[in-house]
């Protein structure tokens, strides 16, 4: 974009501004952030976004920077990104070097300020001087004792502001100069300047590890992205203490953005991506599969390098789906056919194939996720539907992607609103959950009633008389565990159940389930107890529980079939079980009163249930297919 | 030059353009005081793709000294 075009475009902004245009105003700084990136530009759009405050759904974010240099005229060109990203950030800079003072201080502006987020931005030149300029007049051992005594400091400082503040701290990592002290020689033994600064560093992160709030970020790893050389400036450090060269003061304030996202919660959980000239090079529709560009060689490395980092990014916890105009089964063949794909399709966890409009698309993909709108980030190569998306969600961020698709993968990397500072167990596998969903959403949703349901489901149930270890402690989890479908609640220990496994008079059964989506492994438990009551061969029900991954699925009914049948092989002529109401078990309050059990006894405790088998039957759900106690010659029932 | 100068101080001190004149100096705009002359040294030095020596960067005292100054460093730009 010219000169002539940026001015234009500035006007546009202005104009829009004035006729309280929110949306023109909002989308022409963002496309003027795009081509100019100088702190006059940032300056500019700052000045705009505060006159549209209230018409934004913004989150604002109090933010102190504590440092060894000069900051200021960083934070323009950081407010202007966050505004664009919706953050509204405040900035208190604290005064130069007096960082310590500040922490330590209960009294301090910087307390006073209340921040949301405080940046420990340091220098190495600035806060160890003598490794930084002087490191060849060090003795080793020297160089890294004043390196642990700084780190000493420093973690002082960090359990003192614990004790003052919850604001979120980031430290930044301590750069090494761009040539060593010592030239060559430097590398060649082991201890100079760049190991001392490693080892600096390395204390600096299992500090933050140690401590809870603290992050690191990595400003060595920054300047050396950028280079060294280039990063730097030494007129500006030396005549007003900046000492970052002005074309790189931008990677800064974007670095620092990258942490207030994930610390404030403006963060995206779900990308979606269009399909031709996106995801892979070509139209399917018209160049079929094997023309579509995608693979190692260049032209197809541009998209292979964008779904490497889609998996990336599902690996983080990023939920991934389709928006793209296609025939469904085509675009689902291509995903599942082509061989260099490398985004494979359960790693999706919604798609909208067809021929309507991307903003509908959108608004299904939310509603199916269930997220708000703000949650999506859009990808797609068309800016006719970028700018169809922006003008009818603006909620949604809608990436801009460039005309070169070498650099779409560095796009979706630089969005901050990706990043994440923590990463659970649960957020590495939310991809597979959400498609486990999807597909036993889709199948209850194509089937007109539940019966419909069970049967799409396909389900195997295997029901056994325990016997294995591994079987014993997995019985024993359940038991220890379930909560909602759990009769009894009664926390019997791993060494009790094995005892009963043994017991010639009890019998404990375990119950796994399979399902056309997978295998959910042992979910059921059951133990039962024979013995004589008034004269009657009577089985109780000690223990009868499903764990919640199964409830709802009639599985229950069939464990209870296979008890009856078991227990009328063996003579018994009634079942009894209580039911025990805990402040969890409701879902299987009604359990025996459904199989046609009557209430005996009733005292604070819970209900006594009772049926008597004198040709009684509970049937096997006829949508189960039943393998119940093979070997044992009871039955072997198999439904179709 | 002279335009581009003013529009660029307006940025910086976040103001119209028009209230920004040749004249401009830190007398005339309140926010124009020695830490936001740094921001306009490096807006500068963006804008036109130069350096300012500290000598320089002590005269840059208003719209007209940094549109002649700039004129005599970038005088290919000054044309454009």
């Amino acid at each position: 974009m010219s000169k002539t075009d940026i001015s234009a475009l500035r006007a546009e902004i202005d104009q829009a501004l004035a006729q309280e245009d929110w949306y023109a105003a909002r989308s022409g700084l963002e496309r003027l952030s795009n081509v100019e990136r100088s702190s006059a530009a940032a300056s500019f759009a700052v000045a705009r976004y505060e006159r549209m405050r209230p018409h934004l759904a913004l989150t604002s974010c109090r933010l102190a920077i504590l440092r060894s240099f000069t900051v200021e005229p960083l934070v323009p060109l950081l407010r202007a990104r966050a505004f664009a990203g919706g953050l509204d950030v405040e900035v208190h800079v604290g005064g130069f070097d007096n960082y310590a003072q500040q922490m330590l201080d209960a009294d301090s502006e910087l307390y006073r300020f209340r921040p949301d987020v405080v940046i420990l931005a340091i220098e190495t030149r600035a806060v160890l001087p003598g490794i930084w300029e002087d490191f060849t007049g060090l003795d080793g051992g020297r160089a890294l004792e004043a390196a642990n005594e700084f780190l000493d400091s420093l973690s002082n400082w960090v359990r003192v502001f614990r004790s003052q503040s919850e604001a979120r701290l980031l430290l930044h990592t301590l750069e090494m100069p761009a040539v060593a002290s010592a030239g060559i020689l430097d590398a060649q033994t082991g201890e100079g300047q760049a190991r001392v600064i490693e080892e600096l560093n390395r204390g600096l992160r299992k500090l933050a590890a140690e401590a809870t709030g603290v992050y690191v970020v990595d400003y060595d790893a920054l300047v050396a992205r950028h280079g060294r050389e280039r990063w730097h400036d030494e007129r500006k450090w030396l005549t007003m203490r900046m000492p970052i060269a002005a074309d790189c003061l931008p990677a800064l304030a974007e670095e620092w953005l990258r942490f207030l996202h994930p610390l404030m919660g403006r963060i995206a959980k779900v990308l979606v991506t269009d399909l031709d000239n996106t995801l892979w090079g070509g139209v399917l529709g018209e160049d079929g599969v094997s023309g579509l560009q995608l693979g190692r060689e260049y032209p197809g490395a541009a998209y292979l390098a964008l779904q490497r980092t889609l998996v990336d990014l599902y690996r983080r916890g990023i939920v991934l789906a389709i928006a793209s105009k296609n025939n469904e089964a085509e675009a689902l063949a291509a995903i599942e056919t082509h061989p260099a794909m490398l985004v494979a399709k359960r790693r999706f966890a919604a798609w909208q194939i067809h021929w309507d409009s991307k903003v509908e698309s959108l608004r299904r993909i939310a509603a199916e996720l269930n997220v708000g709108l703000d949650s999506l980030v859009f990808l797609d190569d068309n800016p006719a539907e970028r700018e169809a998306v922006r003008l009818a969600l603006p909620e949604v961020t809608v990436l801009d992607l460039p005309a070169d698709p070498m650099q779409y993968a560095s796009v979706v990397r630089a969005c901050p609103l990706f990043e994440r500072l923590t990463q659970s167990a649960e957020d590495r596998a939310r991809g597979e959950y959400y498609q486990q969903q999807k597909e036993r959403r889709a199948a209850q949703s194509g089937h007109a009633s539940l019966e419909d349901f069970y049967y799409s489901l396909a389900q195997k149930v295997e029901i056994r008389r325990v016997s294995t270890s591994a079987e014993l402690a997995r019985v024993a989890q359940l038991i220890g565990k379930t909560n909602q479908f759990n009769l009894t609640t009664r926390r019997h220990t791993a060494v009790e159940v094995a005892a009963y496994a043994d017991a010639a008079d009890w019998d404990v059964y375990s119950t796994e389930v399979s399902d056309r989506f997978g295998d959910n492994g042992i979910v059921g438990v059951a133990m039962v107890r024979r013995g004589e009551r008034a004269g009657q061969r009577v089985a109780e029900i000690d223990t009868f529980l499903l764990s919640c991954r199964v409830i709802g699925r009639t599985v229950e009914d069939a464990m209870l079939h296979v008890l009856i049948e078991d227990c009328r092989r063996q003579g018994i002529e009634r079942m009894v079980g209580w039911f025990v109401p805990t402040a969890k078990n409701k879902p299987a309050e009604k359990f025996y009163a459904r199989h046609g059990f009557h209430e005996l006894e009733q005292t604070e405790a819970g209900t006594l249930w009772a049926l008597d088998l004198d040709g009684r039957m509970i049937a096997c759900p006829a949508w189960i297919e039943l393998r119940a106690l093979a070997g044992a010659g009871v039955e072997e029932v198999a439904h179709a | 030059m002279l335009e581009r100068v003013r529009r660029l101080v307006a940025d910086v001190f976040q103001l119209p353009v028009e209230d920004i004149s040749a004249a401009s100096s830190p007398d005339s705009i309140e926010a124009w005081d020695s830490l936001h002359h740094l921001d306009l040294v490096l807006a500068l030095e963006q804008e036109f793709g130069t350096q300012f020596t500290p000598e320089e960067i002590e005269q840059l005292l208003s719209v007209e000294l940094i549109a002649a100054l700039l004129a005599e460093k970038v005088p290919a730009q000054g044309v454009a």
